[in-house]
């Protein structure tokens, strides 16, 4: 089952099960501190499972994000912005790095990424 | 009155060709997707998180942006005040101050709580979605995915893009 919050690209996709709600991008599984929508979000995406029988099923939830939808006309779908991208891993503060930085000699890193204990050492990703 | 859903292919596509840029490579899927029935009530599934927002636990290595095709294996007993976000493509804001927006794991752990769900696999799996090239997606990425799915017993996948 994949939730989305893209319709085109999920109908474009095509994948064998799908929840639609209609959020910005960001917001698949619900607003933020709003745990009773994210769990109604969440109940109808795993009910599907169960009610499902055709492949490339789309579920439409009937949810909004406000009532006036002016987040679809205020800059959605910008997309890329071309900033120059390199392999450096990109935290979320600078904190974190030295955490990882850390955890790169402990058993830790095993959890980063595919790496496995054969290979030489986990990839420059992690 | 309910307005269209935003068309997204359409927009960065007009955005590309305005901005000089070679078009990008939507991926359309023709043929009927593959359809595994589902075999066991819900109550007694085990269910995997895969979110592609971006997510990483304090103490991982962060995703970069060029073509990451890593994912990270992110416990699902995780604190939720270790999670962090690296992506490119959305809006982190919220991502940031509240993770279940995009990766709802306390969503699912209360459900579990509940008995709606069964269990959650040890681990939930993240990656960065924003990785232009879908083969390295087909041929790298998805099937490191699914042999842990098949490794931790899920029953079902749950995917949570952005």
């Amino acid at each position: 089952m994949t939730m989305s919050s893209a319709l085109d690209i999920t109908r474009a996709v095509n994948p064998p099960r799908a929840v639609f709600t209609d959020f910005p991008l960001g917001h698949t599984a619900g607003k933020p501190f709003d745990r009773r929508l994210q769990r109604q979000i969440m109940i109808e995406a795993l009910s599907a499972f169960e009610t499902m029988g055709q492949p490339g099923s789309i579920k439409m939830l009937p949810f909004e994000w406000d009532a006036d939808h002016s987040w679809k006309h205020a800059g959605a779908g910008k997309g890329d912005t071309r900033q120059a991208r390199t392999e450096e891993p990109q935290y979320q503060t600078e904190e974190d790095k030295a955490a990882a930085q850390e955890g790169r000699l402990a058993e830790e890193c095993i959890v980063c990424s595919n790496w496995s204990p054969g290979s030489e050492a986990p990839r420059s990703t992690g | 009155m309910a307005e269209a859903p935003v068309e997204y292919i359409a927009s960065i596509t007009r955005q590309y060709a305005r901005l000089g840029y070679k078009p990008y490579g939507w991926v359309y899927n023709t043929d009927t997707p593959p359809w595994q029935p589902v075999k066991k009530p819900l109550a007694q599934s085990r269910v995997a998180l895969i979110a592609s927002g971006g997510i990483y636990r304090r103490g991982q290595v962060a995703f970069h942006f060029k073509d990451d095709t890593s994912f990270r294996l992110i416990p699902t007993e995780v604190r939720t005040e270790d999670l962090r976000t690296a992506h490119f493509a959305y809006d982190q804001t919220d991502a940031r101050r509240e993770p279940n927006v995009v990766f709802p794991i306390d969503t699912l752990r209360g459900l579990v709580h509940e008995g709606f769900i069964g269990a959650l696999t040890e681990h939930a799996f993240t990656f960065m979605g924003g990785i232009y090239s879908a083969r390295r997606v087909r041929e790298d990425l998805a099937p490191a995915l699914t042999s842990r799915l098949v490794a931790e017993r899920a029953d079902l996948a749950l995917l949570v893009p952005v």
